[in-house]
């Protein structure tokens, strides 16, 4: 590689270069075409983050240049409360009613209120099941429980969606005396079996990662094993757990089917967890089936799509910032 | 504090942390036991040869698992050349401090995180609605051929959403190829990209292989890339084009749990489909992991 680079470098610069072959001329030229063939490919992965977005975006633009779209569905009637009958609810998501009503405020609350309750059940089980992994389990019961919790992140969505419907729904009810089977606590139940391993994953990346070193100085000065991974493993590794934090976060916002399942997708904004939520994500899955290519509500869904998208990009970025800066701590700025 | 004190507490928090780690193990035996024990007893010979009767309540499900099958394939056909060439430019081509190789791995990072359900909006609005009308209007097609949900845009679609994990898992194992081996084939004469061709690709395939199939068990379980763009629930065919809609697993445990008009008559069969997916997408991560911890083994004796 870089090797032969220095090589070929070495022979341009030699006063007599041998005049090459017709063949090795051939080949020559070969190499540089699968190179840049090669290069090429590793564009895919750029150009589809950029069609990505523009796709998205392009078909939902339609809702600032339309004037009908932009009457219907404008930015303050998406954000902004409605005047309404006095009784009726000034945020509503009824886009395909008579008078559309399209304020996405129900939306952000139904995923605001299932992701907050799946992170309160996954971030402790999460970080708390790393630390012990990582710190206090023996080596074989560590090996057995990596691949193990790697399985739970194997499960489909909709498997976890399908299990948060039919049996989490009636334990629930029965557990807190909710009045509907399908509310925001099923429906973050089931985010929090999608979302352990990933906070797990990478909180137990982040633990492994401080050095050796750190752990024998504490305990040499005669702190206990929980005191040196409570007061000196776990800081240390704080931004690598904040970045799993984050990326949970991240995918619990996006995760569309178990929401789509468990959470019975009404439009209600409030904030008991026994109400039925419905989400960003849930509301596109829902509905872009039976919309009319180019309408106004169409154009509206994959606005939620941009936002989504906006969200777990900003997100993505923080944890990887993160991720890097905890390597980079505890390899004394080497890497 | 005295040391005894803290010693006992230290271990009362320690013994909380071991319980975090049992719940989860716990919850995921649960979830196992459950569907195992719902779904044994429908998964017979019929159910997984013929295709469902009596409106839903009956027969098997064997054109879900044809279309999933299909669907993974054509993915795997589409993502594998991509993904393997990305992570060879990478690892083997990328001038160290690479501006461009940066970016990349940027990209890469960030499409891994792209909701699911915004790639079933990339789906269609580029590849149906652009790339497919496009085709029609050279082709000449007068009805709608390409412009409309298809087996081959929801098996792009994944591809671009499984992009990711193959050039992950395929840098992996190009790492894991002794610098050695290259050098050694250099200095005989080979050029870069024999070298690549015969030594460093073949010495890499159980990883590049172990990429390929995370691969397909993650693109046959994610339903919501595919909702708008070619998953259908019931058909009276096989899928035999490249732009018919297809049956799939997945679709198939969604509709059916949320769409049924009589749960408790479908429950059996909701259960074993439920049963056949998981075992699918179990199977799959389990010959993964097997070739991952013998090729790992293999690294450690050689070096």
């Amino acid at each position: 590689m870089d090797r032969q680079a220095t090589m070929e470098q070495g022979l341009t610069q030699t006063a007599f270069a041998p005049a090459l072959s017709p063949t090795a001329r051939r080949r020559q030229l070969r190499e540089k075409a699968i190179a840049g063939f090669i290069t090429l490919m590793a564009f895919t992965g750029i150009a589809a983050l950029i069609l990505i977005i523009v796709f998205v975006a392009k078909e939902a633009l339609a809702l600032f240049t339309d004037p009908a779209a932009r009457h219907e569905a404008s930015l303050s009637k998406m954000f902004l409360a409605q005047d309404v009958p006095p009784g009726r609810p000034p945020f509503r998501w009824q886009p395909v009613s008579r008078v559309p009503k399209v304020s996405m405020i129900p939306l952000f609350v139904g995923t605001l209120k299932t992701t907050v309750v799946s992170m309160f059940v996954a971030v402790p089980l999460g970080v708390f099941g790393a630390l012990f992994a990582a710190e206090f389990a023996p080596r074989r019961l560590r090996e057995l429980l990596k691949p193990v919790i790697e399985l739970l992140a194997g499960i489909p969505s909709v498997v976890l969606g399908f299990f948060a419907l039919m049996v989490m729904s009636t334990v629930v009810k029965d557990l807190f005396h909710f009045d509907r089977p399908l509310n925001a606590m099923v429906a973050g139940l089931g985010l929090a079996l999608a979302i352990v391993p990933v906070i797990f994953t990478v909180s137990e990346d982040a633990l492994t990662a401080v050095p050796r070193s750190y752990r024998e100085a504490s305990l040499a000065l005669g702190a206990t094993p929980w005191e040196t991974a409570w007061k000196v493993v776990l800081p240390a590794a704080a931004p690598g757990i904040l970045a799993a934090c984050v990326l949970g976060f991240g995918r619990a916002i996006g995760e569309t089917m178990i929401v789509l399942m468990a959470s019975g997708n009404a439009d209600v904004i409030s904030w008991s967890l026994g109400d039925s939520a419905r989400s960003l994500s849930a509301t596109i899955a829902a509905e872009m089936g039976e919309v009319v290519v180019g309408s106004p509500h169409y154009s509206l869904l994959f606005f939620i799509g941009v936002q989504l998208f906006v969200f777990t990009f900003v997100l993505n970025l923080l944890a990887s910032t993160w991720t890097k800066r905890v390597v980079r701590k505890l390899t004394g700025g080497a890497a | 504090m005295k040391h005894a004190t803290r010693r006992t507490v230290g271990l009362a928090l320690t013994a909380l942390t071991g319980l975090c780690a049992f719940v989860i193990v716990a919850v995921l035996a649960f979830i196992l036991a459950n569907i195992l024990e719902g779904g044994a007893a429908g998964v017979t010979w019929t159910f997984l040869t013929q295709p469902p009767s009596d409106g839903m309540m009956g027969g098997g499900i064997f054109p879900a698992i044809f279309g999933t099958a299909a669907l993974t394939l054509l993915m795997t056909v589409a993502v594998m050349p991509v993904g393997v060439l990305t992570a060879v430019y990478l690892h083997e081509y990328a001038p160290p401090n690479s501006l461009f190789a940066r970016w990349v791995r940027v990209a890469i990072v960030n499409l891994a995180g792209v909701p699911s359900i915004v790639f079933g909006l990339f789906g269609l609005g580029f590849f149906i609605l652009f790339v497919g009308r496009g085709m029609d209007r050279m082709l000449g097609h007068e009805e709608m051929y390409w412009a409309q949900p298809g087996i081959l845009w929801a098996s792009l679609t994944l591809a671009v959403l499984t992009l990711p994990v193959v050039i992950v898992s395929t840098e992996e194992a190009l790492r894991a190829v002794p610098l050695d081996h290259r050098t050694a084939s250099l200095a005989l004469g080979a050029t870069q990209s024999q070298t690549l061709a015969r030594v460093v690709l073949p010495g890499a395939l159980p990883g590049i292989l172990t990429g390929a199939v995370l691969a397909i068990s993650r693109g046959a379980g994610e339903v919501a890339p595919i909702l708008f763009t070619g998953a259908a629930y019931f058909l009276p065919d096989l899928p035999t084009h490249l732009n018919s809609q297809f049956m799939h697993l997945g679709y198939h445990t969604y509709v059916m749990a949320t769409q049924s008009p009589d749960v408790e008559a479908t429950r059996p069969l909701l259960y074993a489909t439920v049963l056949v997916l998981l075992m699918l997408t179990f199977a799959l991560n389990l010959v993964a992991v097997i070739i991952r911890t013998r090729t790992r083994r293999k690294a450690a004796s050689a070096h």
